[in-house]
């Protein structure tokens, strides 16, 4: 056999079109149009203040959109993130009306979205079942929680110095909640693209059996992904509650399929196995501008979610004529 | 009556000439045998009676009549219909509409002709198994069927629409004896009513109690064919193996050192039970057997991918336990699966990814991945496989299987095991990768390793071995030295005879 050999080159000759196929180069551009649009049609738009402002619409869904990427790549779906929120904010509720402070709220928000995941994740891995199935029961069930203990009541007596965390703005005005996320996404990116942890997330999405059959204790780290996915949803309850002031039963009412948006919008394969950091970065403005930008000309929510809708839709189906057009 | 003849049908898969000039008659109201070893065309065989795939050369006549299937439709129209372990069934479907898949009666005019006609489905699925005096309803769920009920529909289904020709593709294997004899009375009926059986097995005990006359191939070749009566169980055996094609098998012998691996009594509560054996430095240990002997299982087991209920696993003499594949890959075992595409290669992940995948921590001396350790890695084993890419970011995907292989094998060479485990290292791979696995086995040994081989290709097996263990239904059956084994009693043992 040593007197057979092939020249194989490190790596492949870079082409033109891998950069402009590039799925974060094409939300770029995507990102592009709805600015030009947004300032064509709003002259308050394109304000400094007015942008870091619209930050604050989308910062707790982009914290999750994070962990919530980890989870598709590995195949996995979590559907009770906002129900998680809601049931970290009634249990921060209730320890404000016992006259908790704000660590320990904080602490409360946190450990509430950490044992709720890590329910989550236990479920799934004991027992084997689908993570869509698992989250939608645990979707109803944190909810339920929620309104049994809320009913039509909302909880607003909270300390002071709460509002911190949701309402502050850092240096140069810009906010708490939107420095929070780039650091938390530079975090992310790097644990993704540049660890040995990232490495095996992707192997495990590429083909969990495989994955098992070379060593990565696969379900250990679906257990640790869910956990961490609530850890991000109970940041997200801190950060909303303090931001709105009060706790109500509906409260993120809808978040989990916003988030999913981001993800999806951003390059995942919801197949798992595939997409960036990058790529639902990007996507967390597309959506925020377009959101943004809609809300400046009035247009009312429910327009707005049809909009969303067909871009979500269009950003799935055009990859997939391109490449069908590129085949031909 | 012969209803149907084969003759001259040749078939050819890219590297492996799967069928070659074979040749086959049934006769009505006769049950065929067909016998040959793994690999021998069987199933390319059926696969071209069903309609599955085409044949590059030859004649198929029905009735005298050429035909020419274009599809697995156009063969179950012209009455041939295949019973296996792999026959599409609908577990969630009813035994009705599974017998009438396909082919469901309509209601037949007016409006509603394209409708169901319920009605007759149902009495007509019990008419037909009432012919089989069975008794299973026609509206259960496959599901809650046994594997025996399951051929017994499947059977039915083959009688609904008066196939002529049935085939039975290791119909007993996973039926109980009690089952097995269910079956033989309705391969009698099926005679009585004048159809065709074509019958294959490795059990001769079966052969020889229900089949009229047999045909053995080897190698994709026709060998001979006869009546059941003027043969004897050693003359199928020694057609079934044969004198073959000087395969030249490139066996390195080095003096076999220190005991590395020592397994005793392993067992598992289903799969298999009380398997011991010893394993040197530099030897290559064949694990032969039919398939479902519990090879694969037994050596899933070592790897910590099944639990076994009992048994003990030495690595140079210190006890190991094995919880995960973590836990072997840390004591020096490493395990290339059979399963290529699905427990071994990560398809869409770069070459130099799935190289150092199972050491991705090692490699990189640390969490941070560092590329170009990586590659490094990747290249030396790469290139020590010889395997032939454009380059190391290339997806598995995209390489041919032989060379899949390779780099699933530097993968775990990579890891620097005492002790590989190869689960079917050449199935399905072309002749000239084939040569280079088998080549590269020599130099493992070479290197002091201790290898695994896990095959159901006698030849491979016979020539790459120094030792041989024989499983039959999940038990050692018989241990042979190199010198001692000869095909004849490594198929007899595999087949559950002394």
């Amino acid at each position: 056999m040593t007197s057979l050999r092939y020249e194989v080159a490190d790596r492949r000759k870079a082409a033109a079109a891998d950069f402009w196929l590039r799925w974060e180069v094409l939300l770029l551009v995507l990102l592009g149009i709805v600015m030009l649009v947004n300032s064509r049609l709003s002259p308050w738009f394109l304000d400094y203040y007015n942008l870091l402002d619209s930050t604050f619409n989308f910062s707790e869904k982009a914290i999750m959109a994070l962990s919530m990427t980890l989870i598709i790549v590995t195949r996995d779906i979590d559907l009770s993130v906002a129900s998680i929120i809601a049931l970290a904010s009634v249990f921060m509720g209730l320890a404000a009306q016992a006259g908790a402070g704000v660590p320990l709220l904080v602490l409360i928000g946190l450990a509430t979205g950490l044992l709720a995941g890590f329910a989550n994740g236990a479920i799934i891995t004991r027992f084997q079942i689908p993570a869509i199935v698992v989250t939608i029961g645990t979707m109803s069930l944190f909810r339920g929680i929620a309104y049994v203990v809320l009913g039509d009541t909302a909880i607003t007596s909270y300390p002071a110095g709460f509002s911190w965390f949701g309402q502050s703005y850092l240096v140069w005005s810009i906010p708490f909640e939107f420095v929070l996320f780039l650091v938390l996404a530079a975090v992310f990116g790097f644990v993704l693209h540049f660890t040995t942890t990232g490495r095996r997330i992707y192997a495990i999405g590429n083909n969990p059996v495989a994955a098992r059959f070379s060593g990565i204790p696969v379900d250990r780290y679906r257990l640790v992904l869910f956990t961490l996915n609530g850890l991000m949803a109970g940041l997200a309850a801190v950060l909303l509650t303090s931001r709105i002031g009060s706790t109500r039963p509906n409260i993120a009412a809808g978040w989990e399929l916003e988030v999913i948006t981001m993800v999806v919008l951003g390059g995942v394969s919801i197949m798992g196995g595939s997409g960036t950091i990058s790529g639902v970065f990007i996507a967390v403005f597309v959506l925020g501008m377009m959101t943004f930008g809609l809300s400046l000309m009035n247009v009312p929510g429910i327009v707005m979610s049809v909009f969303v809708g067909v871009l979500l839709i269009a950003s799935i189906a055009v990859p997939i004529l391109i490449r069908r057009m590129l085949r031909r | 009556m012969e209803i149907l003849a084969l003759s001259g049908v040749s078939k050819s898969f890219p590297g492996v000439k799967a069928l070659d000039d074979v040749r086959l008659s049934l006769r009505a109201g006769e049950v065929m045998a067909l016998v040959g070893e793994n690999g021998a065309g069987k199933s390319t065989l059926v696969k071209i009676l069903t309609g599955i795939e085409k044949p590059d050369a030859g004649e198929i006549l029905i009735d005298g009549a050429p035909v020419d299937f274009g599809s697995p439709f156009d063969a179950w129209r012209a009455g041939i219909t295949a019973i296996h372990q792999e026959t599409v069934m609908f577990d969630d479907l009813t035994v009705a509409e599974n017998i009438h898949m396909g082919h469901h009666p309509t209601l037949g005019r007016g409006p509603f002709r394209r409708f169901v006609d319920w009605r007759a489905m149902r009495a007509h699925t019990s008419a037909v198994l009432a012919r089989l005096e069975v008794n299973i309803s026609p509206d259960t769920v496959l599901r809650e069927l046994t594997v025996a009920q399951k051929h017994i529909v499947g059977i039915a289904k083959a009688l609904s629409h008066d196939s002529r020709i049935v085939i039975m593709d290791e119909p007993t294997a996973a039926l109980s004896q009690h089952e097995i004899g269910e079956l033989y009375k309705i391969v009698a009926q099926l005679k009585a009513a004048g159809k065709a059986v074509l019958f294959i097995s490795h059990k001769f005990d079966e052969l020889f109690a229900i089949a009229d006359r047999w045909t053995v191939l080897r190698d994709g070749r026709f060998i001979g064919a006869g009546t059941i009566g003027d043969v004897t169980r050693d003359e199928l055996v020694t057609m079934m193996v044969g004198r073959r094609l000087d395969q030249v098998f490139p066996k390195v012998t080095v003096p076999i050192g220190e005991t590395v691996l020592e397994v005793e009594d392993l067992s598992h509560p289903t799969e298999f039970d009380g398997i011991s054996f010893k394993l040197g430095r530099g030897e290559i240990l064949g694990f032969y057997g039919l398939v479902g002997a519990g090879r694969s299982e037994a050596m899933q087991a070592l790897f910590g991918i099944t639990r076994p209920s009992r048994g003990r696993v030495r690595i140079a003499g210190r006890e190991i336990t094995v919880r995960n594949p973590s836990d072997a890959i840390r004591a020096g075992i490493a395990y290339v699966p059979e399963d290529r595409q699905i427990q071994g290669a990560i398809l869409p992940m770069s070459i130099t990814e799935n190289i150092t995948l199972p050491m991705v921590d090692r490699v990189n001396g640390g969490p941070v991945l560092r590329p170009k350790r990586e590659r490094a890695l990747a290249r030396r084993f790469g290139e020590r496989l010889a395997v032939k890419a454009t380059h190391w970011d290339q997806p598995v995907a995209n390489l041919s299987g032989g060379n899949q292989q390779k780099v699933l094998i530097a993968k775990w060479l990579a890891t620097d095991p005492a002790v590989i485990i190869l689960d079917e290292p050449t199935k399905g791979i072309d002749v000239g990768s084939k040569a280079a696995v088998h080549e590269f086995m020599g130099e493992l040994v070479k290197s002091g390793l201790a290898v695994i081989l896990v095959s159901s290709e006698l030849p491979e097996i016979l020539g790459m071995s120094d030792n041989i263990i024989v499983m039959h239904e999940g038990r050692i059956r018989r241990r042979f030295r190199r010198a001692e084994a000869t095909a004849e009693a490594v198929v007899t043992a595999a087949t559950g005879g002394a």
